[in-house]
């Protein structure tokens, strides 16, 4: 199995999840993309830590993964203040800041 | 054998994650994230990263998705109806086509990069990386203590109901 191909399953993973991020209104949606592009980041660096040798991608993706959990614990925090608000988690209708 | 195993993972995992992107029930979208995470963690276990597979189950299926499952439940408009995932053809065809054309300038950059390593190097153990975090990146450890804790006030402060009463109280 060469590095290639795990580096296209990757990038399948990621472009889903730009998809994904830009055809989702809901807002929780859009988290579920920003979650699978961050889950195709970590298998980057697994990967590359596979197959570079050295500890330091393994390292990376903890660190990559600790970070993710906080975003969304802060993400769902706004999206819930943001319903509890407007009473619609729709992003396009969050628009009270736009000129 | 190695590559029954790795296409059968590649399979689960594209397919998984096409669910969470096209599911039209949000409860449904989570529980195919679910399965991504699982399945990426069975990709981990593959590449002989063990601990960080472990770590994966427990913090994403673990913690992620049941926060997520959560968030769809407390935002939903009507009990009755199922949280619909509004997506409209035109937005539709103009993310698939960014996808796809950010998928092949990817795919264009993968494969003109020279010099990627073929073959795999001796696996990292879970000791190693241990040792990695307590001395080498030891600074960048705690620094992310601190990060998770000002997630979990910050959190806390803008989830929690202004309730004039609990101040009274004395109580969050």
């Amino acid at each position: 199995m060469p590095l290639t191909s795990v580096l296209l399953l990757s990038m399948a993973l990621f472009c889903i999840g730009v998809f994904g991020v830009l055809s989702r209104r809901n807002a929780i949606g859009i988290l579920l993309g920003v979650e699978l592009m961050a889950n195709a980041v970590n298998i980057n660096l697994v990967a590359f830590s596979r197959f570079q040798g050295g500890v330091v991608g393994q390292v990376f993706a903890v660190f990559a993964i600790a970070l993710t959990v906080a975003e969304v614990v802060v993400g769902l925090a706004l999206v819930i203040l943001l319903y509890r608000s407007r009473k619609d988690v729709r992003v396009d209708e969050a628009n009270a800041l736009s000129g | 054998m190695e590559q029954i195993g790795f296409g059968i993972i590649s399979a689960c995992l594209l397919g998984a994650a096409l669910g969470v992107v096209t599911g039209k029930n949000l409860v449904h979208s989570v529980l195919w994230l679910a399965v991504t995470l699982v399945t990426t963690a069975a990709l981990y276990v593959f590449l002989n990263a063990t601990f960080l597979a472990g770590i994966q189950v427990i913090l994403y299926t673990g913690g992620v998705i049941t926060l997520m499952l959560f968030g769809v439940m407390l935002t939903r408009r009507d009990e009755r109806v199922m949280v619909e995932n509004e997506q409209n053809g035109r937005r539709l065809w103009i993310a698939a086509l960014a996808a796809l054309g950010l998928f092949a300038l990817l795919a264009a950059a993968t494969f003109k990069t020279p010099g990627l390593p073929r073959t795999q190097a001796e696996p990292t153990t879970t000791d190693a990386i241990g040792r990695a975090f307590l001395t080498e990146h030891l600074l960048a450890f705690e620094v992310l203590s601190l990060l998770l804790l000002a997630a979990m006030v910050g959190a806390i402060v803008l989830a929690r109901r202004h309730d004039a009463g609990a101040d009274a109280r004395g109580g969050l």
